[in-house]
């Protein structure tokens, strides 16, 4: 028993290290964005030094590092999430019950349509949605939402409708008896019980959006909106003439709100992880 | 049979109608986005596959021809032979990585929560800060050597296998570790009764316990490897360049989903020949999908 125990602490110290191993890409990047440009180059993995420290003025210039001000493609990678992951959880959940509870052929082929644009890849339609989005105008920040909600359907009715199937009709029937309308029953009794697969949903959305490079990239007219992701990949593209101390610290002010997000809720993270990756 | 029918009727009248008549708020809103986002795009892509064109509007009919230029292009095929090579060495890889960290996570060590944490983070960063991330680390190392992750392919390939671990053991491990909290303790125990050691438990209880988690971590390793994108084209974009003498150029740590786009964006002359790689790219990942669906379906069966 006792040997056991000794083991047990032994593997514990041994994945503190392994940890610690596991999280130094992000340390490195972490010290280097005090340090001054020249020094990251050269001595990538030495820590800052009197010499090399610069402060918070790394931070300071990675505001304008670039051709384009990085706080805006926050602002514009906020708006775009933000918005995106709204429109798709209400008008999926509101499509998901009305498939399952009409299940008419209609529904039934828009239901097997949606699983299916789940196995397609996007550069299948990148040149094709890009110039969709053109001809109807939906290429600014405002309205890639649209496109998002199109391309981002499939998984969010799947497993809405999932969740759906297995809910009582019996409560549903009560309500209608009681006199509420489709409306009312789907926003105050269905939607309350919705709240699971809600938020599975959501952070599955959530970060998929935050993340994403190729498709902003190919809709928006780059020259006026970006992104965070398209933003560093301009700074990358321009590799050796930007100043590399500056862009450590964008990226570091780039994972910041992910960590944020990840340490509030972290709980509802994993089980949203967990649910979409069942869902073959 | 009678009660049945008429609980049909009753839930027909008093649920189905009245929400069918709210079609168009709420089918509507996803029917159209979904045209717009996915099956307009989709249908046209194919269509637009048999064509030659620069932009859509001057497409013109050259039937199977862009098919034919895919599949004789050197690059094309360089480019699946590398990505099937990636995808399965990282499948591996990652698999017995991230079952051996579930495994040691369910022993009831201590900070077992911290650690699980730690591993999940990197899942969380986007592939181009991701990219960005392991290019500084590596070239910050390579540098004392005086070379770069983009002069050598061993480098590039390597480079990727050890980015794409970092970011997908962690998300690997949570399904693994789901599926060993399933594992029956008193199954555990009984074996242990009858004398079975560590390994016999872990070979002929624990495995076959966890077999659906493996299921779906093969397949979502496999595809992901399949559709990797954002890190190859950060991490070396393709680099080092062969030039063929007849003026191709091979790329050599090209993947798939760069070389489509490759072909789609740097000349648009192959625009076609992008559209028809892109329908060969869908067919394999839905052939892929497919089999995932058949080996999940089948295991269920058994069960």
């Amino acid at each position: 028993m006792k040997r056991r125990h000794l083991g047990k602490t032994l593997l514990s110290l041994l994945f503190v290290v392994i940890c610690i191993v596991y999280m130094m890409p992000i340390a490195v990047v972490a010290y280097n964005s005090f340090k001054e440009n020249g020094s990251i180059n050269t001595d990538t993995f030495a820590l800052p030094n009197e010499e090399t420290f610069m402060g918070w003025e790394n931070y300071v210039n990675g505001m304008t590092v670039g051709d384009y001000p990085f706080l805006k493609s926050v602002c514009y990678s906020f708006v775009i999430t933000i918005l995106s992951a709204g429109l798709i959880l209400i008008c999926t959940s509101m499509a998901a019950w009305y498939i399952s509870r009409v299940d008419d052929l209609f529904s039934k082929v828009v239901y097997y349509l949606c699983v299916f644009s789940m196995i397609v890849p996007f550069q299948m339609v990148m040149f094709t949605l890009a110039k969709t989005a053109n001809v109807t105008s939906l290429n600014t920040p405002w309205t890639i939402p649209v496109i998002y909600l199109g391309f981002g359907a499939g998984l969010a009715v799947f497993m809405f409708v999932g969740f759906v199937k297995g809910m009582p009709l019996a409560i549903e029937e009560a309500a209608a008896i009681d006199g509420c309308g489709p409306l009312r029953t789907f926003f105050s009794v269905v939607f309350p019980m919705l709240k699971p697969i809600f938020i599975s949903v959501g952070v599955l959305e959530i970060m998929w959006v935050w993340n994403d490079y190729l498709l902003p990239y190919l809709v928006l007219d780059r020259t006026m909106y970006r992104t965070i992701p398209i933003h560093i990949q301009y700074l990358q593209g321009s590799y050796g003439h930007v100043d590399l101390g500056a862009v450590m610290a964008l990226i570091m002010m780039s994972i910041a709100p992910i960590v944020v997000f990840y340490l509030t809720c972290q709980k509802y993270i994993v089980s949203g992880v967990m649910a979409g990756a069942v869902k073959g | 049979m009678k009660k049945q029918r008429s609980s049909a009727a009753v839930n027909s009248t008093l649920i189905r109608r009245p929400i069918q008549r709210m079609f168009p708020l709420f089918l509507l809103p996803t029917f159209a986005a979904f045209c717009i986002g996915f099956l307009w795009p989709f249908i046209h892509g194919i269509y637009l596959s048999f064509c030659k064109f620069t932009i859509t509007s001057n497409a013109k009919w050259i039937g199977l021809d862009n098919y034919v230029k895919a599949l004789q292009d050197p690059g094309f095929l360089h480019a699946f032979w590398y990505t099937a090579l990636v995808a399965v060495v990282s499948l591996v890889i990652i698999n017995l990585l991230a079952f051996a960290v579930a495994y040691a996570l369910t022993r009831g060590i201590k900070g077992s929560n911290l650690f699980r944490g730690v591993f999940f983070m990197p899942n969380l960063i986007g592939g181009i800060v991701l990219g960005y991330i392991w290019s500084t680390i590596f070239d910050g190392f390579l540098s004392h050597y005086g070379t770069s992750i983009v002069l050598d392919s061993r480098f590039g390939f390597w480079g990727l296998m050890i980015m794409l671990c970092w970011q997908q053991i962690g998300y690997m491990m949570i399904i693994y570790i789901a599926g060993l909290q399933s594992v029956s303790e008193d199954m555990l125990e009984a074996a242990q009764i009858d004398g079975a050691n560590g390994w016999h438990t872990l070979w002929h209880i624990t495995i076959p316990t966890v077999m659906p988690s493996i299921t779906i971590c093969t397949f979502l390793s496999l595809t992901n490897g399949f559709k990797l994108f954002d890190q190859n084209l950060v991490l070396t974009g393709g680099q080092p360049f062969d030039f063929m003498a007849n003026g191709t150029v091979i790329r050599k740590t090209e993947m798939l989903a760069l070389n489509i786009y490759n072909t789609f964006y740097l000349n648009s002359k192959s625009r076609g020949v992008g559209q028809a790689k892109a329908v060969l790219f869908f067919i394999l990942v839905a052939t892929i999908a497919l089999i995932q669906l058949r080996a999940t379906h089948s295991k269920e069966v058994q069960q």
